[in-house]
């Protein structure tokens, strides 16, 4: 058949816009499952984002782990990945920013967005689809990342509902944390450049942290930007969840209260910088 | 009529860059406006305006009488849209595309699915549905775009160059969908480098250049603005010119003009047929020897190159003001670009 078949037998009709939270609801999930279906024929991506947390917790805990004492154990490999994998489990969901980063610059560069924008769709959908994507993704890394730690020794000890509690808190902590990459992915309008931008200030903020290695060894004036660090009230919150805390819980006071002051971050976080990012798509749209 | 596109003053700069200076059109309901101009005249601008995607720095414009800066969201669910560069999710499958944009028009899924397998086979994409738009040539890419802007039936359609890298078959079928769309009542802003296509399709043409309409008519005033019919004569020698030319100025209807080294002879006039007859036997009387004669009509081009003044070679467009077409501003000064 050809267009020209088409003659009289157009059709379709015309719409009128629905509104409010179940519309933004509906469009975001649309968005959503474009941007999960993106994720199957580009699989690279995912196995990527696997491999690095991967290669962190083989050669932090073979290399480092023997070197690394953790208050209230000897170093040793066993000791330091216990103490190690909320740090990694945390490490990961928070770098899937530049996945959320990447993915909106490139969005944006790429004709699709007027598409989006000549919608009478919700102008957050965009961005919620694109984030519910990232966290699904994470989702699935964490449980791969997990299984993998299993075979080279990690133990949780405190059952499955406090191991449940744990991943809450990181995919929590991942999807405020691709509000920032959806905001640095709309600023920055390149890809390339967004991946970087994505990453770069991640490194001084996870290591600047109780994730790899204990505060206590790092120097005083150091020590409470690390702990009030949102990250390490995660990692805290994780490590004590996992029963991975070997010493007792560093006497400082988001430490002693991590999970409420992880939750407290998580939602800080992601509503400033949603409000920040759906501001400046609006704008960017026009 | 009412005017299902109006555009007032609309201004937008880029940095030092005009690219509005000022556009105003009016599109009646149930027509369709061809928008033509150089590359950089500011077609595109303009369509990005009008469909929400661009704010411009000043100006006015409704579609469907709803006002385009105070509510984006309402001229959204009025309007199908296809820019100038396809906007298509490469790693999606045809499908899944047309599937995409029908849920974000709030269609259920199931009727999603339906209209995108109807407008697959119209679009002759049936075959290649199931695979990604990444291995799409660039006019199935055009045509997959093209039916993402009809995915629903809007009563206002803005296509940025259309047929751009169409096939000639896929070109004239588009042709005709958009006939049909016309027909059954939506109103069309159409922009193309395509004067072929303009003259089909526009009941109303608006030339474009350096961020204003510089012209506005139907192609035949615009034709009739830009001069009439003329004669061309090539002569047999250099030497037959001034001849030539004496026997011819009884018919001229303005000043004869003359290329040396081609020995072409063009005579404004009116009167079709009949005149060129008239000359022929004139030129034969006087044995004046020629290697061809005609009577020639403006086209689109000689109009689009005459009025934005990107014409390099003389002759073809002398000025000639005796048009009723409604153009604002005649032809640029010759050999701009030269
Ligand atoms: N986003 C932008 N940033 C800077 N300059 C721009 C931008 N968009 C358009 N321009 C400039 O505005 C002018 C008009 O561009 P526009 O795309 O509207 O032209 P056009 O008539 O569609 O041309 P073409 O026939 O090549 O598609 C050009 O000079 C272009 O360089
Ligand atoms: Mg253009």
């Amino acid at each position: 058949m050809t267009l020209s078949d088409t003659r009289g037998a157009i059709g379709g009709a015309p719409v009128t816009p629905r509104r409010g939270v179940a519309a933004t609801a509906h469009d975001s999930w649309v968005v959503a499952k474009r941007n999960l279906r993106r994720m199957t024929r580009i699989p690279e991506i995912v196995v990527f984002g696997l491999m690095q947390p991967v290669m962190f917790v083989l050669l932090f805990s073979y290399v480092m782990g023997g070197a690394i004492a953790i208050p209230g154990a000897q170093p040793s490999h066993q000791t330091y990945i216990e103490y190690l994998m909320a740090g990694i489990f945390a490490q990961t969901v928070t770098f899937a920013v530049a996945g959320a980063s990447a993915g909106i610059a490139e969005d944006m560069t790429k004709g699709l967005v007027d598409r989006f924008r000549s919608l009478p769709m919700s102008r957050a959908a965009v961005l919620t689809g694109r984030t519910l994507a990232d966290l699904v993704q994470t989702a699935f890394i964490l449980v791969v990342l997990a299984l993998v730690a299993l075979l080279v020794g990690w133990r949780i000890h405190n059952g499955v509902l406090d191991m449940l509690a744990a991943f809450g808190l990181l995919l929590l902590l991942g999807y405020a944390f691709s509000w920032i990459g959806a905001l640095i992915g709309l600023s920055v309008r390149s890809p390339e450049a967004a991946t970087s931008a994505g990453l770069i200030w991640l490194f001084p903020l996870t290591f600047v942290s109780n994730a790899f290695v204990p505060v206590s060894s790092m120097p005083d004036w150091l020590q409470p930007v690390a702990y009030w660090n949102p990250f390490s009230a995660t990692v805290q919150a994780c490590r004590s969840l996992f029963g991975n805390q070997l010493g007792p819980v560093p006497d400082s006071w988001p430490m002693q209260h991590a999970a409420l002051v992880s939750v407290v971050w998580s939602l800080v976080i992601m509503a400033v910088f949603s409000w920040l990012a759906v501001r400046k798509y609006r704008r960017a749209a026009g | 009529m009412a005017a299902a596109i109006e555009a007032e003053n609309l201004v937008k700069t880029f940095g030092d860059v005009r690219a509005l200076d000022g556009v105003s059109l009016d599109v009646p309901e149930g027509t369709v406006l061809g928008l033509l101009g150089p590359n950089g005249a500011g077609k595109t601008t303009t369509v990005r305006v009008l469909t929400t995607l661009l704010q411009p720095d000043s100006g006015r414009a409704t579609v469907a009488g709803v006002d385009v800066l105070k509510h984006p969201n309402e001229v959204r669910s009025l309007i199908g849209l296809s820019g100038q560069y396809a906007a298509v999710d490469e790693y999606l499958t045809g499908r899944e595309n047309l599937q995409m944009v029908g849920e974000l028009y709030q269609m259920s899924a199931r009727d999603a699915k339906k209209r995108a397998l109807e407008l697959l086979e119209w679009f002759n994409l049936s075959e290649a549905m199931d695979r990604t738009a990444k291995t799409y040539s660039g006019g199935m890419r055009r045509r997959l775009d093209l039916a993402a802007a009809l995915v629903v039936r809007p009563p206002v359609m803005f296509l940025d160059e259309p047929t751009t890298g169409l096939d000639p078959r896929n070109r004239i079928a588009l042709w005709e969908v958009i006939e049909t769309l016309v027909e059954q009542g939506t109103t069309l802003l159409l922009t193309t480098q395509y004067l072929e296509e303009a003259d089909r399709l526009a009941h109303d043409i608006a030339v474009v250049d350096h961020g204003k309409v510089i012209a506005r008519g139907t192609a035949d005033e615009l034709k009739r603005q830009i001069g009439g019919e003329r004669i061309e004569v090539v002569v047999r020698a250099a030497g037959l010119v001034p001849e030539a030319v004496a026997a011819l100025t009884p018919y001229a209807k303005g000043d004869p003009t003359v290329e040396k080294n081609t020995r072409r002879i063009t005579v404004p006039v009116s009167g079709g047929a009949r005149v060129l007859a008239d000359a022929i036997r004139e030129l034969d009387t006087r044995s004046i020897e020629i290697d061809d004669i005609g009577l020639r009509r403006p086209t689109l081009d000689d109009v689009f190159l005459s009025l934005t003044g990107h014409a390099t070679e003389g002759g073809a467009d002398e000025d000639e003001d005796g048009g009723a077409a409604t153009a604002r501003k005649g032809r640029r000064g010759q050999g701009k670009d030269a």
